[in-house]
């Protein structure tokens, strides 16, 4: 299969990237890893007149800890997550979400900010961005502007990024003293999108209650979800097997999820429960010292 | 091969406006290679149809498969997942690259040893993904074999004789340095 014709640009800067944004508005994409958009285009599923490489910008490949927060740049690919010991000693919940992406040949090349804000429900990083917190940095004709991942997503394929605009970093507030974290998900065949998916970051007190608790949901509705009112249900608890199993059943009614080729609702609902269970007591042992 | 090859300096801003074809200048397999194409033409179409690099196959064309892999600097890649001006200024390396001077590579000859296939229409891409491990990873572990490989199918062999002859490609290369020799 072919893609259909457009016209290709690869600029050196994010200023020369936005300008041709604007230029083609609406009619040009932005191309990074391709893994999403080539296959997309090959399938005429999207037909851009015009693509905008942005490959080729130094300086948007990162993963650093600057100014109380992690900062990620928007072309890192997402085998250099699985890669950084910064991660896995204080993010471990990148770690093991890069781990489960596709596999390693598609890592190679599939970038965070594409993974970010290509707005499919079954991508694994937009629950991990939910449950952390996370802040997009999106570059425009304007300048640049943040957007909380809690309002990032608004429907299947829709995010808060405008035509004219680039997501250039991601910023997830700094890691803490007994934060922990986790991802994982289940896929019917070895490197497929999730038939469901759980994130957790949460930090403890000093007396080992929950201070705060964030809980993401991949592939169980129109978008990721933040599971809100399961994290808060943490907040402020020791906790314990009660708690855990409350807030496990709370997770799983944020679902919305479509019965399809990946499995039938029910059984997704009900793995988002079991997932968010298992991947909130691996934060805690995570949060503890372990795990 | 109609692309001829002879030295340019990159490309300071490749574009192609109004759909006119784009000039890459890209190394393959250590000889640079300079070529008008479309934007949209597709790496591994690039090295079929332009270099006849025929080695390189195509499998499912949809990115799952891994029978295109090759490697883009360094890293396995799905070739049919990458487009030929993606490549300008790098380089590419495909299965033809590790035969040298007629004498195949400790990967290639692990997989005639082990009987690492069957049909050998995924091999190509097999031991491209095996070698980009084991240029990391001296001796890697069944588990990190079988991770490597996770985006290479393989509809014949059960994988086990292609996880046998990836780790024996990794002693030979091992016990090569070993003496001195060059794997």
């Amino acid at each position: 299969m072919i893609p259909p014709q457009f016209e290709y640009y690869a600029p050196h800067s994010v200023d020369e990237a936005v300008a041709l944004l604007q230029r083609f508005d609406g009619e040009a994409k932005v191309l990074a890893g391709g893994h999403s958009l080539i296959p997309l285009m090959k399938l005429r599923l999207a037909e851009p007149h015009v693509l905008v490489d942005i490959n080729r910008i130094p300086g948007l490949s990162y993963i650093r800890e600057e100014a109380g927060h992690l900062k990620i740049g928007a072309t890192t690919r997402t085998n250099d997550l699985l890669e950084s010991d910064l991660l896995r000693r204080s993010y471990p919940i990148l770690t093991d979400a890069a781990h489960e992406i596709a596999d390693p040949l598609v890592r190679n090349l599939g970038t965070v900010g594409g993974n970010v804000c290509h707005g499919d429900p079954g991508n694994d990083l937009p629950a991990c961005m939910l449950a952390l917190d996370a802040a997009m940095v999106l570059a425009g004709p304007q300048g640049a502007r943040t957007v909380p991942a809690s309002s990032f997503y608004k429907d299947t394929f829709v995010t808060a990024v405008e035509p004219t605009e680039i997501l250039v970093e991601v910023q997830i507030p700094k890691a803490r003293a007994r934060q922990g974290s986790a991802y994982h998900k289940i896929e019917k065949r070895a490197g497929d999108f999730a038939m469901a998916g759980a994130a957790v970051s949460l930090v403890l007190d000093s007396a080992g209650r929950v201070e705060s608790a964030g809980i993401g949901l991949t592939g169980v509705g129109p978008t990721a979800i933040l599971a809100l009112r399961a994290g808060n249900s943490l907040v402020g608890q020791l906790p314990d097997e009660s708690h855990l199993a409350h807030a496990s059943q709370l997770a799983q009614e944020a679902t919305q999820p479509a019965s399809d080729l990946r499995g039938p609702m029910e059984y997704k609902r009900a793995m988002a429960g079991v997932l968010a269970r298992r991947v909130l007591d691996q934060a805690l042992a995570r949060a503890r010292g372990g795990g | 091969m109609s692309a001829a090859a002879h030295a340019v300096s990159p490309a300071a801003s490749l574009t192609s406006a109004g759909g006119t074809n784009a000039r890459i200048r890209v190394t393959v397999n250590g000889q640079a290679v300079v070529a008008e194409i479309e934007p949209r033409t597709l790496l591994v179409h690039f090295l079929r149809e332009v270099l006849g690099l025929t080695g390189t196959h195509i499998g499912c064309d949809t990115s799952h498969c891994g029978a295109c892999t090759v490697l883009l600097d360094g890293k396995a890649v799905k070739s049919c997942t990458v487009l030929a001006v993606q490549t300008d200024g790098r380089e590419v390396r495909t299965v033809e690259s590790l035969e040298v001077g007629g004498k195949l590579s400790p990967v290639q000859e692990a997989f005639i040893e082990c009987h690492g296939l069957q049909c050998g229409f995924c091999t190509p891409g097999m031991m491209m993904s095996a070698t980009a491990l084991l240029a990391k990873t001296a001796n890697p572990t069944e588990a990190e074999i079988r991770d490597a490989i996770r985006g290479n199918l393989c509809r014949c062999t059960g994988y086990v004789n292609i996880v046998k002859a990836i780790q024996s490609a990794g002693q030979k290369m091992q016990s090569a340095a070993g003496t001195g020799g060059k794997a």
